[in-house]
């Protein structure tokens, strides 16, 4: 076997790759905008006024974040089937995805909200508006900028587990390295490309995400200019 | 075939998993704090090729993503001539990727101590070593405990992936008895409940000891 980089290998496999990169950023995406709307449901859950809801709300949130992606999607992969259910690699993984970073980003929800002084609130009731109005006109516009840090590192986050995705067979970028590896015999190639495709794509990603962060805190006036 | 059933037959080969599991996280925890620390120290110096060293590592880290660096060191560092066995693969690249999120913490840590207690060291006359050694380190463990719990809380989790480069652990055990039985709902279902007693009723416990430890060392009576 031939040691040390092939160019001619690597400018082969290229647009095999390039192609595996778009499926990779369309599962984040979707598992993405699975999480932003699971984690409502959970912070839902955490916020009405049984008591027994919320207790079983925590405990659902606290099992799946204390367990492990890969195995969730092994259940969901070969459990549901069994129930009659047969879902697609692609729709298991993102509904997957989706369960288990919305428990995530409904803590993420939830700071945000508690980041809203209580005052607001109190101000709200003495002027007389209504619940609706007030987390629509007040409470929201406020909690969303301090969400945001949190829900851009949870999209990088995402990003960086959609690798997990080929132990089940969804064709992203890191499956397509791994069959053209093996088709050739040749992994150094294949794996180092995803490396450094992740590391491009995430990379500004994070800086982007540090900038919002260092942005919302100084309109929250916790560090200056 | 009932739960009991399945328990009394495939229970041990998934506790010999956990063990394995419990293995790989006990020695990508030291591997993880001590890179931590050395790291976090490098960012924080003045000299710009040592700073520049850690960021790069750090960034590098924490932009890409684990089962690629587990795969990276597995099957392509063969390639320069570096033969990993499977489970020592697993907790080099669970340390290095660990490291580097607990590079920031410890940074992080280290920044948060108040400046008056430096500068109150060194008016003291407190050597170099001391300051560290006596004022500022006991001081940083109770910052970056509670931070540092949930990223070891993530790398309990993270560990399932050296299944995928053959390490025998509580994954790989439940994978494989699914493929001889294909009683999915019970293996992988056992197996999550494993993972979850593992990091609710043991690691977090033995975690929020530690913090209560550190608080109370500096005389903050933590609840």
């Amino acid at each position: 076997m031939e040691m040390g980089w092939r160019w001619d290998f690597t400018i082969e496999i290229l647009p095999k790759m390039a192609i595996a990169t778009l499926n990779t950023i369309l599962a984040a995406g979707v598992g993405y905008a699975i999480a932003l709307i699971v984690g409502l449901f959970f912070l839902l859950g955490q916020r009405t006024p049984s008591k027994i809801i919320n207790w079983i709300n925590r405990e659902i949130v606290e099992f799946i974040r204390s367990t492990p992606l890969l195995i969730q999607l092994f259940f969901v992969y070969f459990v549901l089937p069994q129930f009659g259910i047969t879902l697609s690699a692609w729709l298991c993984g993102m509904i997957t995805i989706g369960l288990h970073f919305g428990t995530y980003l409904s803590e993420v929800y939830r700071g945000a909200l508690e980041g809203v002084s209580k005052t607001q609130w109190e101000a709200c009731r003495a002027l007389n508006f209504s619940t609706t109005y007030t987390y629509r006109k007040i409470v929201l516009p406020q909690a969303f900028p301090i969400a945001i840090p949190g829900m851009g590192n949870y999209l990088v986050g995402i990003f960086k587990d959609t690798p997990l995705l080929s132990t089940i067979g969804v064709a992203e970028l890191f499956h397509a390295a791994t069959a053209v590896g093996g088709y050739n015999y040749r992994y150094l190639e294949p794996y180092t490309m995803v490396g450094l495709i992740f590391l491009v794509l995430s990379v500004p990603a994070a800086m982007w995400v540090r900038k919002l962060e260092r942005d919302v805190n100084i309109s929250q006036g916790k560090i200056k200019k | 075939m009932s739960y009991i059933e399945f328990l009394s037959e495939h229970g041990t080969t998934l506790l010999l998993g956990t063990v394995t599991t419990v293995k790989v996280l006990v020695c990508s925890i030291i591997l993880y704090v001590v890179i931590s620390m050395i790291f976090g120290l490098m960012r924080l110096s003045k000299n710009p090729i040592i700073q520049g060293t850690a960021t790069v590592y750090i960034e590098f880290f924490r932009g890409t993503s684990l089962l690629v660096q587990l795969f990276w060191v597995y099957y392509v560092l063969p390639f320069f001539g570096l033969s990993l066995e499977a489970f020592t693969a697993g907790v080099v690249a669970l340390g290095l990727n660990f490291g580097a999120y607990g590079a920031e913490v410890v940074r992080a840590g280290i920044l948060a101590v108040p400046r008056g207690q430096w500068e109150a060291a060194f008016a003291l006359n407190f050597s170099p070593s001391k300051r560290i050694k006596n004022i500022i380190i006991p001081q940083i463990f109770p910052i970056i405990l509670p931070p540092a719990a949930n990223l070891t809380v993530e790398l309990l989790k993270a560990t399932a992936l050296v299944a995928l480069v053959t390490v025998v652990d509580l994954t790989f055990e439940a994978k494989q008895i699914n493929s001889i039985t294909w009683l999915s709902a019970q293996c992988f279902g056992t197996a999550l409940l494993i993972y979850y007693i593992m990091a609710r009723f043991a690691l977090v416990p033995f975690l929020r000891w530690l913090e209560v430890l550190a608080a109370r060392k500096v005389g903050k009576e933590k609840i």
